[in-house]
């Protein structure tokens, strides 16, 4: 199995015909992924790489019928209106690609979100990738690279990976495929300090999804997600093997790194403080981001054993 | 900058009722005294710097006279805080403090909302008491629930007939936290008087950089969170990014003062956040100090790259050159291969450059990037995404020790001599120009041929063959022509993209 998205979903593109609506269309159709529709206000009765092109949300699910999960690829400052707006129409599963978006717009979408039991991937995410069934967002960037870059799910030594950055998704799952390791699914949480699903949750997925055998996590210093995925660890609702490695190490304090999660303020969300949480809580962390996949390898080739 | 310096932040409390004592900014001594004779009285002084624990660090003092705040403000005025130089001081009139409360507003990134932290003990040693404060849910539509504040001050020391007025004032530092979206807004203390007066005593406020667009009257110079006022080059990066929206361009330094016990300074570019802070890692681990952190990625033009390699080798005492980001990128990478090679090139690039040019189409990238800085005195070699980021650290090191010593001072870029005076048309942020003296017939069909068809053959002559609007953004195609003019050993073409701060040039 896999988590979050596969190839039965039915997905609509919001903003498909900017230029990255397109692009992103192309990539995602050509690997699989089963675009229904695509939306951008005042453009509809066009048509992008075979989807139908509506003027509103509501139009295209009235049209084409219902949605599972929306991606999102208009301009940061109108993210808002248009994720609500999905949200309003029914779609329960969002997917919001922009970088750049305000936080107190993403914490405004977060309160509408939890009104309507929606919930949400980013902002400021490269999107989500099953290997051999679907992506949404831009993954791997080419489907044939996608295809070549990711190993399908192997019995027994399947990983499912979760990174706060979007280059290192696709590096995680390239480095770990080269050494092995199956992928149930890839996900980028997003790089900003207030996002929809945070590692945790993407965590209790992985724990949920039989197939997954272990859990690969790129973190980066700021914020407190990786501190909560060690809770949940030592909680005992996460119980799959946990291997990590933890960005930042050489980042001073007061200075964003890029991403805007990426930042060590009041002494907070330190790389040492994620080290020895997770540490503490059992998981395996790597000092060496070269060491992460044979690690990993190492890891399920334990559980194999213990199994049998 | 993003973060707003504590009498700007008071300003704003008082523009909304909120009082702050008297006072005003100032950044000579001089200033000092003539504000703190119009005050009268006792005052204090505080540096405007972005630091905590300031008064431990000697950068809050009293003075009893105006002559006394005089010689304070000149020490202070000296002080310097990591990378951080005083250059204001705020004098205000001395309070007699009867309570202190301590009240922030946050970002929970657990809730996915805003909290206010509350504890009516307030103080500076805030954070040994954690557990003592409360925290209080704020509503990103609607606010924070008075009733709730009211019960916080109920619990503590504070005279009843002062609550009605505390909880006004927490509302305004709540709203003032939603109407500027702030990442974090700090009163602390927030105090009652002697005289039974509601005063924000200290106040530090950090904006949300994505919001700064929407907030024209804050008079925000630079979105970016940095722990320094804006360096020189770290003004010029911000124009470049804000003049082309591209791809992602972050540039900052970053304070060297262990670089002369490390293996030595170096030029840091990224690629990617998570990328560049893994790739950070790898290189420090081996003994390196980065004079800064870059990152260009999300598919930037070869612009945006030239100009970032430039802005990072406008750093003085430089031993190499360091570039790796995921190592597995999206995005086509030749373009970043034509964009560095082009400054390197430009640059005459004398010390070592490790480039990590893995993910979609690296071999080409790593192809023109060694083979177009061949004849550079610094040797540049590419890598890709099975060359391990420690593995490629460890060799950039071997490189460095090579290069013995040799440190990089920043130079001025070399511009053909044909440029004013031959075949030109504007670009975006520059203009290319094509040497048709040099054009014979061969020259040109090469010049036409890989202009990726922007250029047509007109009576021999290679001419512009789009619309100028057409050719505005084709600043990677145009450099890649440059490139490969340069390797075919017929450098006829050149395109001029100055960068304002560094470069001279009529084209600004």
């Amino acid at each position: 199995m896999s988590i979050i998205i596969d190839q039965t979903k039915r997905i609509l593109i919001q903003g498909i015909t900017g230029r990255e609506g397109r692009a992103r269309t192309k990539l995602m159709r050509e690997f699989g992924t089963n675009v229904v529709a695509g939306c951008t206000p005042g453009k509809g009765g066009q048509d992008v790489q075979g989807a139908p092109v509506f003027d509103s949300v509501a139009e295209a699910i009235a049209e084409v019928g219902d949605v599972d999960i929306s991606v999102i690829f208009v301009p940061a400052r109108l993210v808002k209106d248009a994720t609500i707006e999905a949200i309003e129409a029914g779609i329960r599963l969002l997917v919001l690609v922009p970088d750049r978006v305000p936080l107190w717009d993403t914490m405004e979408i977060a309160a509408v979100a939890k009104d309507h039991g929606a919930c949400f991937v980013g902002p400021n995410t490269l999107g989500v990738l099953s290997p051999g069934k679907a992506v949404v967002g831009m993954i791997g960037g080419r489907a044939d690279a996608a295809r070549q870059w990711f190993n399908e799910p192997k019995p027994g030594r399947t990983v499912g990976v979760i990174s706060r950055s979007g280059g290192m998704t696709s590096s995680c799952g390239y480095y770990l495929s080269r050494a092995g390791a199956g992928i149930s699914t890839l996900v980028h949480v997003g790089g900003d300090s207030v996002i929809g699903l945070p590692i945790p949750d993407v965590a209790a997925m992985f724990q949920d999804d039989p197939q997954t055998n272990a859990i690969v996590l790129f973190g980066e210093i700021g914020g407190s997600q990786e501190e909560r995925l060690a809770q949940a660890i030592v909680d005992g609702t996460i119980t799959k093997p946990v291997i990590a490695y933890i960005g930042g190490a050489a980042a001073k304090e007061g200075t964003r790194f890029s991403h805007a999660g990426a930042i060590i303020e009041h002494g907070r969300g330190t790389h040492a403080a994620k080290v020895s949480a997770l540490r503490e809580a059992g998981a395996t962390v790597v000092d060496s981001f070269s060491d992460l996949p044979q690690t990993t390898l190492d890891v399920l080739t334990k559980l194999q054993i213990a199994a049998s | 900058m993003a973060r707003l310096h504590e009498y700007q932040a008071k300003a704003l409390l008082r523009d909304r009722g909120l009082p702050a004592p008297p006072g005003q900014a100032v950044s000579t001594a001089d200033e000092a005294r003539a504000v703190a004779d119009q005050l009268g009285g006792r005052v204090v002084l505080k540096v405007q710097a972005w630091i905590t624990g300031r008064a431990a660090k000697g950068g809050i003092q009293f003075a009893d006279t105006p002559n006394e705040a005089h010689d304070k403000a000149a020490q202070l005025l000296e002080m310097r805080f990591g990378n951080f130089p005083v250059r204001e001081v705020l004098v205000e009139r001395a309070i007699e403090i009867k309570h202190e409360l301590f009240v922030s507003v946050a970002i929970d990134d657990a809730a996915q909302a805003p909290v206010l932290l509350l504890d009516a003990q307030g103080g500076s040693g805030i954070e040994d008491r954690a557990d003592s404060v409360h925290r209080l849910p704020i509503d990103v539509r609607t606010g924070v629930d008075a009733s709730a504040i009211r019960d916080v001050l109920g619990e503590s020391p504070i005279d009843a007939g002062l609550h009605d007025d505390l909880v006004a004032a927490i509302q305004t530092i709540v709203d003032l936290a939603r109407e500027t979206e702030a990442r974090s807004l700090e009163v602390n203390p927030l105090v009652t008087t002697k005289e039974d007066r509601v005063v924000a005593v200290d106040c530090r406020m950090t904006i949300d950089d994505y919001a700064v667009f929407r907030h024209p009257e804050l008079g925000i110079e630079i979105a970016r969170e940095l722990d320094h006022p804006a360096t020189e080059l770290e003004r010029i990066a911000y124009d470049i990014e804000q003049a082309d929206h591209r791809g992602t361009f972050y540039f900052a330094q970053l304070p060297t003062d262990d670089a002369e016990s490390s293996r030595g300074l170096i030029g840091f570019h990224g690629a990617g956040g998570g990328g560049s802070m893994m790739s950070m890692d790898a290189v420090t681990s081996v003994g390196f100090t980065l004079a800064n952190f870059c990152d260009t990625s999300g598919n930037p033009s070869a612009a945006k790259v030239y100009r970032a390699a430039r802005i990072i080798l406008g750093q003085p005492n430089l031993v190499g050159y360091f570039g790796s980001g995921s190592g597995v990128a999206s995005q086509e990478q030749f373009h970043s291969a034509y964009g560095l090679a082009k400054a390197f090139c430009e640059l005459n690039l004398s010390i070592p450059a490790v480039i990590r040019l893995g993910g979609n189409s690296e071999d080409r990238a790593v192809e023109i990037l060694e083979a177009a800085c061949a004849e550079l005195p610094g040797q540049v070699e590419g890598y890709k995404k099975d060359d391990t980021p420690s593995s490629i650290a460890q060799r950039f090191a071997e490189l460095v020790d090579d290069a013995g010593g040799r440190t990089w001072s920043p130079q001025p870029r070399r511009v053909p001599d044909y440029v004013g005076k031959t075949y030109s048309f504007s670009i975006s942020g520059g203009a290319v120009w094509i040497d048709h003296d040099q054009c014979d017939p061969q020259t040109t069909a090469l010049v036409v041929e890989h202009s990726s068809g922007l250029l047509k053959d007109a009576d021999g002559k290679p001419v512009l063959a789009v619309s100028a609007d057409e050719i505005q953004n084709k600043d990677s195609e145009l450099i890649a022509l440059e490139i490969e003019c340069r390797r075919a050993d017929h450098p006829v073409v050149f395109v001029d993209l100055p960068i304002k701060g560094i470069d001279t040039s009529p084209h600004i």
